[in-house]
C-alpha cells in the first residue's frame, strides 16, 4: 500500500474557469458581483430597483439563475438592459462553466457592471467561485436573525450584507442589532446596508456601494498586470 | 444540497489520480472539508456511497477530515482554532485576525495498492 499526499482542490476545474473569467473581467474593467440569498429574500427586487435607478446609458448586464422558468429575466428586461436567464434544470447553484457559456456572445468591452443573480439558496452557491469581484448576501427581516450563524460559509465569503425588506420591521420580531452582531461574529469586516425596495429606503447607500466598486474595477483595468 | 455534484467532482479527481499508477487500484482516499466550505460531511458520504455502487470504486474507502476554522492573530501572530464563533485571540485577546483555514474542500491523499496476482 502506497500513500500519496495530494492537497488538491476538489473543485479545481471550477476554480480554473473562474480564474479565467476573473482575468477577463479585470482586463475589461468589468465589476462583476454575485448576489446570493435564500429564495424570496429579494434579489430580483433589488435588481429591479437598481436597474430602475441607473441611467439609461449605463453599461450594465444581468445573468439571472433559476432552476426553472424565465420569469426573473422577464421582470428584469423591462428596464432595457441586456438580461439572460440561466435555467439550471435542477442544479441548486450556478457554476463558473455556466457563466462562461452564457457570456460567450456578450462582448465584455461594452459592459461596466455585470450582476449575477444566483439560484435562491444560502448554502451551495457559496462553494462555487464564479470569477466575481464580490459576493453579496441578502438577508430579509422576515428570516431569522441567526442565519449568519447557521450558514456561516456565505456570510464569511460575502463582502456585503444587504438587510432587505426593512419596511416590514414593525410587523416582524426581527432583531436588527442581533443580526448585525451575528454577521460580524462570522465576518468582522463585512459591510452592511439596510434597504427597502418598497419605500426605497437605503437604496442610495446600495447604489453608492456599487458605484464605488465600479470605479475601482475601472481603474484596475488600466493598471498593468503585475 | 450540492453534495452529489461535489461527490462527482471528487470521484473525477480520484479517477485522474488513479490513472497515474498503472496496475494498482485506489483503496482509500482522504477528503478535507472545512467548516466554512458549505459541504455537509454526512450528506457527502451518503451521495458518494450511492454513486460508487456497482462501479469499480465500490470498495473505495472514504476518510473525511472535518477542519475547523483557524485564524492567525494580526497582533501577536498566534494561530488559533475558532470555537463558538469567537474570533478573539486566546493569547492577547486581540480581535484582529485573518482566516487561515476552514474553507478546505481538498483531496488530501490517495492510497494505492497493487493488484494481487491471480
Amino acid at each position: 500500500m502506497q500513500r500519496v499526499e495530494l492537497g488538491q482542490k476538489v473543485l479545481s476545474e471550477n476554480s480554473r474557469i473562474a480564474a479565467e473569467l476573473r482575468e477577463r473581467f479585470r482586463e475589461h474593467g468589468v465589476l462583476c458581483v454575485n448576489l446570493i440569498s435564500s429564495p424570496g429574500s429579494g434579489k430580483t427586487s433589488l435588481l429591479e430597483c437598481t436597474l430602475e435607478r441607473l441611467p439609461k446609458a449605463a453599461r450594465v448586464a444581468v445573468l439571472t439563475g433559476d432552476i426553472q422558468t424565465e420569469n426573473d429575466a422577464a421582470r428584469l428586461r423591462r428596464f432595457g438592459f441586456p438580461v439572460k436567464q440561466i435555467t439550471t434544470g435542477g442544479t441548486c447553484h450556478l457554476d463558473a462553466r455556466m457563466i462562461e457559456a452564457h457570456l460567450a456572445d456578450w462582448p465584455l468591452e461594452n459592459v461596466d457592471i455585470l450582476f449575477i443573480e444566483n439560484v435562491g439558496n444560502l448554502v451551495c452557491p457559496s462553494s462555487y467561485d464564479l470569477g466575481e469581484e464580490a459576493k453579496i448576501v441578502l438577508l430579509s427581516v422576515t428570516e431569522g436573525e441567526d442565519k449568519p450563524l447557521k450558514y456561516p460559509s456565505i456570510f464569511f465569503k460575502a463582502e456585503l450584507l444587504v438587510l432587505s425588506k426593512m419596511d416590514l420591521l414593525p410587523y416582524v420580531p426581527f432583531d436588527v442589532d442581533a443580526a448585525v452582531e451575528n454577521a460580524r461574529r462570522v465576518h468582522p469586516e463585512i459591510e452592511i446596508v439596510k434597504i427597502s425596495c418598497t419605500t426605497g429606503g437605503g437604496l442610495d447607500l446600495w447604489m453608492n456601494w456599487i458605484e464605488r466598486r465600479r470605479r475601482a474595477a475601472k481603474s484596475r483595468a488600466a493598471e498593468p498586470v503585475v | 444540497m450540492h453534495e452529489l455534484g461535489i461527490a462527482e467532482a471528487t470521484l473525477d479527481a480520484v479517477r485522474k489520480e488513479a490513472a497515474r499508477y498503472p496496475n494498482t487500484r485506489v483503496a482509500r482516499f482522504g477528503l478535507r472539508i472545512g467548516e466554512l466550505a458549505g459541504v455537509d460531511p454526512s450528506a457527502f458520504r451518503f451521495c458518494f456511497e450511492a454513486m460508487v455502487q456497482g462501479t469499480e470504486f465500490e470498495r473505495l474507502l472514504l476518510e473525511i477530515e472535518y477542519c475547523p476554522r483557524k485564524q492567525r492573530c494580526r497582533d501577536c501572530r498566534r494561530e488559533f482554532t475558532v470555537q463558538n464563533y469567537s474570533l478573539q485571540c486566546p493569547n492577547c485577546n486581540g480581535l484582529n485576525s485573518d482566516c487561515i483555514g476552514g474553507d478546505e474542500l481538498d483531496l488530501a491523499f490517495v492510497e494505492v495498492e497493487e493488484y494481487a496476482a491471480s
